[in-house]
Parts: C-alpha cells; structure tokens; sequence
C-alpha cells in the first residue's frame, strides 16, 4: 500500500504519520527547520514563503498550545491563518467532517492542520482530498487520538539531534503512558527510522499497549533498570483522567514508580537530557528539581517546534 | 410451473450428490434428479452447462435494517442483494429499532418479506426486551410469530444472572440460543483487536480473552442448563479451540463464523479502513488461519454473510467512529468458493457451510435437493470473474472491504419455490 | 561605475576567477566605505565575501544570506534540499552594506537579498558588489562593482568553485531549469 502521504514522487503532500516516512525525508525536514530558528531572533520575524495562502487550524479537540504554535509557525511564513475550534457542536448539528472540509475547501483553503480525538481522522482528510482530486491541498496532523502527532514528534527528533548530533550510538528512554500517547508513537517510528541504537519504554502494563515491542523497542517496568546509561529521557504526560481508576491507583504512587526524580535521573548519563512534550505535571511525572534543572531542554523544544513547523508548511506548501 | 434445469454439476452436499445431474422442478418442489419425473414436460428449461447447481445459500446473519434504519438499506433492497447473492433463506438478527422482541413486529417483518416474495426470512428473536439485558422476552409469544431462535446481536449481555436465566428458560422450552462471545467490560470502547496494528494505529483494543471469557462462560452455562446454544462471529484460535474441545466432550453445539473473518485479519485495516470496522473485530493472521482451520475439521458448521448495510455517512468517518459492519450477501458464496480454492476444500464440503449446515442450525427444511423439498436452488458460473463495485451491488449498502476486488463465482439463476426470482443480466442477454 | 580592463579570458570563455578578483578588490578598495559590512548570497557570493574582506583595506564584518525564504520562483520549484541558515553578525540597521554574489544575471536573486535585510532592519545604503556580470536582466538591478562582464549562452550557467587550496575558478555548466540566478 502506498504511504498516503508521499505523493506519486515520492514528495511529501500531507503529514500524517512519521510511519513509513524515509529517513532522508525526516532528514530533509530536521534540515530545513534549522534555518527557521534564527528567523525568531530578527526585527521581522517573519518571511514571505507562504503569502497568499490560507492555512486553516482545524481543532476538533481543545488544545490551545498546539494551535499557538501551529498559529505562530503559519504567521511567520506569512500565511493567512485562521482558526476553527470545532467542538462537538457542528458534528451534533448533523454536519459530518468531511462535510466541513468541503465547505473550507470551498473557501479556498491551502492546508489544513487538523487536531481530532479520533485516531484516523487526519488519514480521512487525506484520503478524501485525494478521491475528490484535490492534491493542492495539504494536511498536518496535528494530533489524532492515541495515534500520532508527527509535528511534535519531529520537533523531539530536532531536539535529540541538536543535542547529540547523532542518532546511531543513542540510548533513548520514553516513560509514562505510551498506551494514550501520539507523541510516544511518533517519536518511536522517527527514533527507529534514524537508527537511534536502542529505544526503550518505561511503564506499568496498564500503561502500554498490547505488543508495543512490535515497534521496536526495549520494554522496561522498572524505572531504574530502564533509565540505566540513557542518553536522551523523555517523560511523557500523564492526563488527569488516568490517574486514578483501573488505570494506576493514584498519582503518588504513580510518582513514586514512575516520576523523573534528581536522584532516578543519576542513573542515566551524565550529559542526559530530559524532555517533556507538555504541559508538564509537576509532582506527577515530573519532579520540579529535574524539569528546571540543567538536563533539562523542555523550553527549547518549544521554540525548536515553531521552526519545525514552519519547515514542514513550506515544504508541504512547495509539493 | 415445470422447470427442467440441465446440463449443469448438482451438488447436493447433504445427499452426497455431486455429478452432471439434470434437475426436475414442479410445483415449487424438487420432482426428480437426474431422470424425468413420468409424463414430464418442461415449461422451461434452463442450460446450466458450465455452472454449479446447488441449494440455495442459507445465511444466518443477514441484517435487512427494517425496522428503524431505512436509510441504511430497505427490505426491498437488502432482498433483491440476497437473491443477486444465490442466498434463498436468511436469519435476521433483532438489532432493528425497536428491536425484535414483540410479536407485532416479528409479524410485521415476516408479512413484508412474504409480500416480496423472494427469499425466506427467518427472524431470530431478542433475547431480553430492548437488547437491553435485563427483562427476558416472551419467547413463546415471539416463536409463535415466527422466530427460529434468540439472540442478543451484538448487544452487550455483562449480567451472567440474566444470561443464566435466559438459557435455562430457553431450555426449558427447547428454543435455540444464539450467542456472540463477547465479554461486555472487556470490549468495551473497543474497536480493534488488541495487538500489533491497534497498537500502531492507536485504536482502543479488544483483547482475545473478551472472547475466551465470554465463551467459558457461554458454555459452562450450557452444559448447566442443557440449553440448546449456537456460537456466532467466532473470532479467535483460543475460541476455535474451546469450541472444539466442547464439542469433542459432547456438548451439544453449532458454531459459525462471518465470511470476512475467513478471508481478513487486522492487517487489512490498512491506514484506518473504516471498511474494516467490524464486530467482532478482525484479528491476527494466526486467528484467522485457526477460523479456517475450524471450518475445515467442522469445529466451525456454518458461514455466514453478517451482512450489514451502512450508508455512506455513517462509514465515512474516523475508524472508530465508523458505523462497524460490512455488507456480504452478494459476497457469500464468491468468498466461500475463494477460501474452497485456497484452502483445497471439496466443492461439496465447502457448499455444505453455507447450505445444508445453516439449515441444520436453523433447524428447517432447507438447504437440500431431495425430492419433494422446497425448490430453493442457486445456479452459479464457478469461473465467472466479476469485480466488486459500487454499480455491481445491489445492496442499498456499499460498505465492504471486497470493494475493487475481482472474484469468481457469479450468481446466474436463483430459484425461491420452484420460482426463478433472479436472473443474471448477462444470462438474459445471452437468451 | 569604473571601467577596468577585462581579465583575461581562459579557454572556456571565462576570465581568470583570481585575476577578475584581484580586479574586483581593487575597485571596491577605493569606493566602499571604511565601515561598510560585507553580506555575501549562499554560496559562491559567502566565498567570496570572506575572500574579499581578507584583501580590501580596513575592517569589514561579513555576514552571510541565503534567500531560499524570499525566492520568486518558491511556488515552482519548492524550498531547495539544503537551506543555509542566514546569519549577520552586526546591526543592520542604520549600516552600510555591500552585497556581494558571484554572477549577476536575472537580477531576482538580489531581489530577494535585499527583501530579507530589509527584515533586520533599516541599512543606510546597500551596494552590489559582482564577480561577473553576464547580463540578461530580469528586473531593474544593477552592480555598483563588477570584477568582469561576459557574455554567456542562456542555455548555461556560470558556478563559481572553490577549491580545497581556497583557489577560486570560474566554470560553464548547462543550465538545469530556467534562468533565476
């Protein structure tokens, strides 16, 4: 099955999924964003790549965070930008989502970078696009359930790669709850792809999927074990809602077993550095100590996502 | 009316019969095979040179969506999809709105499909008022009316009380039992199986044991009650092996499985193929391997379709809110002779799980050619290719994973009574 | 504009890149101001930039702009596989600048140069400084000073090389797409 994402020349026209995508792909992304960065630190901040073109933030799930930067990243390469919280109130109105991709198509729409709770959703954007023979029009998954959210995972590739050049040799640790988590299935697909040496991840059963070795990493419930000469820590957020039930039995114990602690950090490398796609749970997954602390690089992963972003629009817009 | 079908290869798995027989209709009754009845003469007479000539498929889970989900698909279309399919008599599951739990309303479906005069439908009656799994239905009152058996469809029944109670009524009285393995709390929220591709693709899951549970509890509860119990949608190995040890330990019991679960495993579902969003879900290949396995050995009796229609609105949406179900009546019997041919089955033996065994489920007179049984026949060209499109079904649903695929195996005539209710285009064509 | 003498030319019909350097320098050596801050355009311009602040007289800070953001012809042809990062060490507002790039033809690259320093800030002036100018204007763009003017076939491009000794040379290629140097 041809990857959905690349068109017919192998070209990058929409990004769903760091599944499947080719290492000089990713790549040519993490190279193109680098030059983005410095465009924060000038007068204008801002350059004309995307003029005239309308990019459309589709959140059919709240998250104010990602549609900022996503909003931010449009802004600066000059695009029109405008932003759609869709709740469940369009949809309960009768009107299905591929209903409001017409309609946005219709007003002349370039790219859409879409958030849905429902694993799947940005494919059947795409998938639409492509079978009504609209290939000009791009998609960002910008987040579909348990699924993916390629932006944020490249945004950590970028990260790992400034830090530590390489991926070959790399020891990187994700901890927490792989089983909800796009961002972990996204950077464990990049990790791989780069030839990152070993990838584990760190949990309690409850908190990882059926078979998760498949994607080929290491399986660790022992936090210790599993952080044991990491290069790179990433913690993952715990939401609210899974912190007490069936799940885990409370967010203390939680802490206790599986929280990024000074003293569980000492147990990686000595030049490790700790990553949180946020926002943060202090005390939860997360101890303050570390989360402030030198190892930390969770504030430049925010500014590295904008230059990510900007890089992924530009080139999506180009194909 | 006499109808004289020759030239064609009768195969009649219940009676042995497989050879280049010619075939003797009157009255709406099979008059003869191979010799003519005394004195016959033909009103008509159909060549099926080159074509099979076999009973006429029984499905025991054809959802025609009447009443409550006419958008979704009609009696009138879902009939002629059936008769298009060879498909002679179907069992109905009760997940209409409102579902199948009183009289009125098994009349109601009955008197509609009898005024359509095509297929046979055989309702299965719900097993608690509104599926709900609570209050038992007045079961008498519902067999009365023309149900064959009870079943919870695709309805969560979590209260083993009520489960228990249900089977010990139903044994009471003798009356069938249909039940899909499903543990309620286990597959809850669940729209994949739980392995490798739901993991991938971050789909809430459905574990194996959802099925394994729910099926040790199924039939523990039988051989307590001695109810007469049928397993539907067997999705696992571990499922095909429990039911293969209990059958082997004299339970007494029937078993099916859906015609995709034969061909598919979760695999298929591609990047999120809504058309794969099926109850219960598509497993591994292992899973999948063992469903055939069982079908082969008899551990599994019948095939159906578990036809589904559902409009495309429903479908096109993210997987997992998807509308889950496929449709299969036209698709039946070219997927039954597909895993024939793959899995070097005998015509007869693979005919049989779609014929004469359902019609043992069901408990009725059909799905046979011996003299005097109902004349329900179906002609199908065995080699014919044709490609599943949305133009080439007749279902009011176009929901199938099969869409675009080319098959063998093309319906020519179906017979309902003695009567040739369908006829291939290009069979009418060529006369 | 001062009128030198035209290097001469070598047997692919380009000049010497030393000498026409050498030729260049010398120019500018009596014109740019004593402050003026040298921005070379990725990649031969950058070379040359840093060639050209080590032999004029004075101090001259280089910075160095790849115009891959500000292009014309990015809905064509897309972003290219490696964009450089521009980087200008010294305020650009209020400076002088002399833009320098190796061969001057369309006139769209400098276009575009000047667009993004204009995003740094507010320069005093800007001058253009050119190795070659082979003509064939597209825009109304012209060099303050031009180390050799040759004419080209429009079917091939001018790359300036530098080599591992740091030596420079000019060469032929034939043009891969439309003209948008």
């Amino acid at each position: 099955m041809r990857n959905p994402q690349l068109n017919g020349d192998g070209e990058l026209q929409h990004l769903l999924t760091l599944e499947g995508l080719p290492a000089p792909v990713i790549d040519r992304i993490l190279d193109t964003a680098l030059p983005f960065v410095s465009i924060a630190e000038r007068d204008v901040k801002k350059v004309p790549l995307l003029r005239g073109k309308t990019v459309f933030n589709l959140f059919f799930e709240n998250s104010t965070r990602t549609r900022t930067t996503f909003e931010i990243a449009a802004k600066r390469l000059s695009a029109d930008v405008i932003n759609l919280n869709i709740g469940v109130s369009s949809t309960s109105k009768g009107e299905t989502l591929l209903d409001t991709i017409d309609n946005l198509v219709a007003m002349n729409a370039d790219m859409f970078v879409v958030r849905h709770a429902q694993s799947g959703a940005a494919h059947l954007i795409a998938q639409h696009l492509s079978a009504t023979e609209r290939p000009h029009i791009h998609v960002i998954n910008a987040g579909d359930g348990r699924h993916a959210h390629p932006t944020q995972g490249l945004l950590d590739l970028f990260t790992i790669r400034h830090y530590k050049k390489e991926f070959h040799g790399l020891t990187v640790a994700i901890v927490g709850d792989l089983l909800h988590s796009r961002v972990a299935r996204s950077l464990i697909h990049g990790l791989t792809t780069l030839g990152t040496t070993e990838v584990r991840v760190i949990g309690p059963q409850t908190l990882l999927p059926a078979a998760v070795e498949s994607m080929g990493v290491r399986v660790f419930h022992d936090m210790r074990a599993g952080l044991g000469g990491a290069d790179v820590v990433v913690m993952l957020r715990l939401q609210s809602e899974r912190m007490k039930g069936a799940l885990l039995p409370s967010a203390g114990e939680y802490f206790k077993h599986y929280g990024l602690t000074v003293e569980k950090l000492a147990l990686a490398k000595p030049d490790a550095i700790v990553m949180h796609p946020g926002p943060m749970n202090r005390g939860v997954e997360i101890d303050s100590a570390v989360a402030d602390g030198a190892h930390s690089v969770i504030l430049p992963q925010v500014t590295f996502g904008i230059a990510v972003r900007m890089a992924v629009m530009s080139m999506l817009a180009a194909n | 009316m006499n109808i004289e079908i020759r030239n064609g290869r009768l195969i009649d798995p219940r009676h042995g019969v497989d050879s280049k027989t010619a075939l003797f209709v009157s009255a709406g009754r099979i008059a003869a095979v191979g010799g003519a009845p005394a004195g016959w003469r033909a009103n008509r007479i159909i060549d099926a040179a080159g074509c099979v000539v076999c009973p006429g498929l029984i499905d025991l889970a054809a959802r025609l969506r009447e009443p409550g989900f006419e958008y979704m698909a009609t009696l009138e279309s879902e009939m002629d999809a059936a008769i298009a399919g060879g498909v002679t008599s179907l069992a109905c599951p009760p997940d209409t709105d409102p579902a199948l739990d009183e009289p009125g309303l098994v009349e109601m479906l009955k008197h509609r499909a009898r005024s359509l005069n095509q297929a046979h439908v055989y309702p299965v009656g719900a097993l608690t008022v509104g599926l709900k799994g609570e209050n038992l239905t007045e079961m008498g009152e519902l067999t009365e009316a023309g149900c064959v058996a009870f079943s919870h469809a695709d309805a969560p029944l979590a209260d083993t009380q009520v489960l228990r109670r249900a089977l010990q009524y139903a044994a009471t009285f003798d009356y069938r039992v249909w039940l899909r393995p499903q543990d309620a709390y286990l597959a809850r929220g669940g729209v994949a199986h739980d392995g490798e591709v739901a993991t991938r693709l971050g789909l809430a899951s459905i574990p194996a044991s959802a099925e394994i549970i729910a099926l040790d509890t199924i039939l523990a509860l039988a051989t307590e009650t001695g109810a007469r119990v049928h397993i539907a949608r067997l999705s696992t190995h571990e499922g095909v092996a429990r039911v293969r040890a209990a059958k082997r330990a004299g339970l007494k019991l029937t078993c099916d499985v859906a015609v995709h679960h034969v061909h598919l495993c979760d695999i298929d579902i591609g990047w999120f193929d809504a058309q794969c969003h099926l109850v219960p879900p598509l497993r591994g290949v292992r899973d999948r391997d063992a469903l055939r396995a069982g079908l082969a050995d008899g551990t599994i009796d019948a095939i159906c379709s578990d036809h589904a229609p559902v409009d495309d609105d429903s479908k096109q949406l993210p997987f997992a809110e998807a509308e889950p179900g496929a449709i299969g009546l036209e698709l039946l019997l070219p997927l039954t002779l597909k895993w024939a041919h793959e899995a070097r089955i005998a015509l007869p033996a693979a005919l049989a799980r779609i014929t004469t065994e359902p019609a043992r489920v069901l408990g009725i007179d059909a799905g046979h050619l011996g003299p005097g049984a109902a004349a329900d026949i179906c002609i199908v060209a065995l080699d014919e290719a044709w490609t599943v499109t949305r133009e080439t079904l007749k279902s009011q649903g176009k929901n199938t994973p099969f869409l675009g695929l080319e098959l063998a195996g093309r319906v020519r005539h179906t017979l309902v009574d003695g009567q040739v209710v369908y006829e291939s285009a290009a069979r009418r064509e060529g006369a | 504009m001062t009128s030198a003498p035209t290097p001469e030319l070598a047997g692919n019909g380009l000049p010497d890149a030393e000498a026409t350097i050498a030729a260049l320098a010398e120019k500018m050596a009596i014109a740019i101001a004593y402050d003026a801050k040298l921005v070379g355009i990725y990649s031969g311009g950058a070379w040359l930039a840093e060639r050209l602040a080590e032999i004029l007289p004075g101090e001259h800070p280089v910075g160095f702009i790849d115009v891959s953001f500000y292009r014309d012809d990015y809905s064509k042809k897309g972003l290219r596989a490696k964009v450089a990062t521009t980087t200008l060490p010294f305020e650009v507002g209020n400076s002088r600048i002399v833009l320098v790039d190796d061969v001057l033809y369309t006139g769209r690259s400098v276009r575009a140069a000047i667009n993004e320093l204009f995003d740094y800030g507010r320069p005093e002036s800007i001058e253009l400084a050119v190795l070659i100018d082979r003509g064939g204007r597209e825009l109304p763009i012209e060099a303050t000073y031009v180390g050799a003017r040759v004419a080209v076939a429009r079917d091939s491009s001018v790359v300036l090389q530098r080599h591992l000794d740091r030596r420079f040379e000019l060469s032929a290629e034939p043009l891969e797409s439309a003209p948008g140097a």
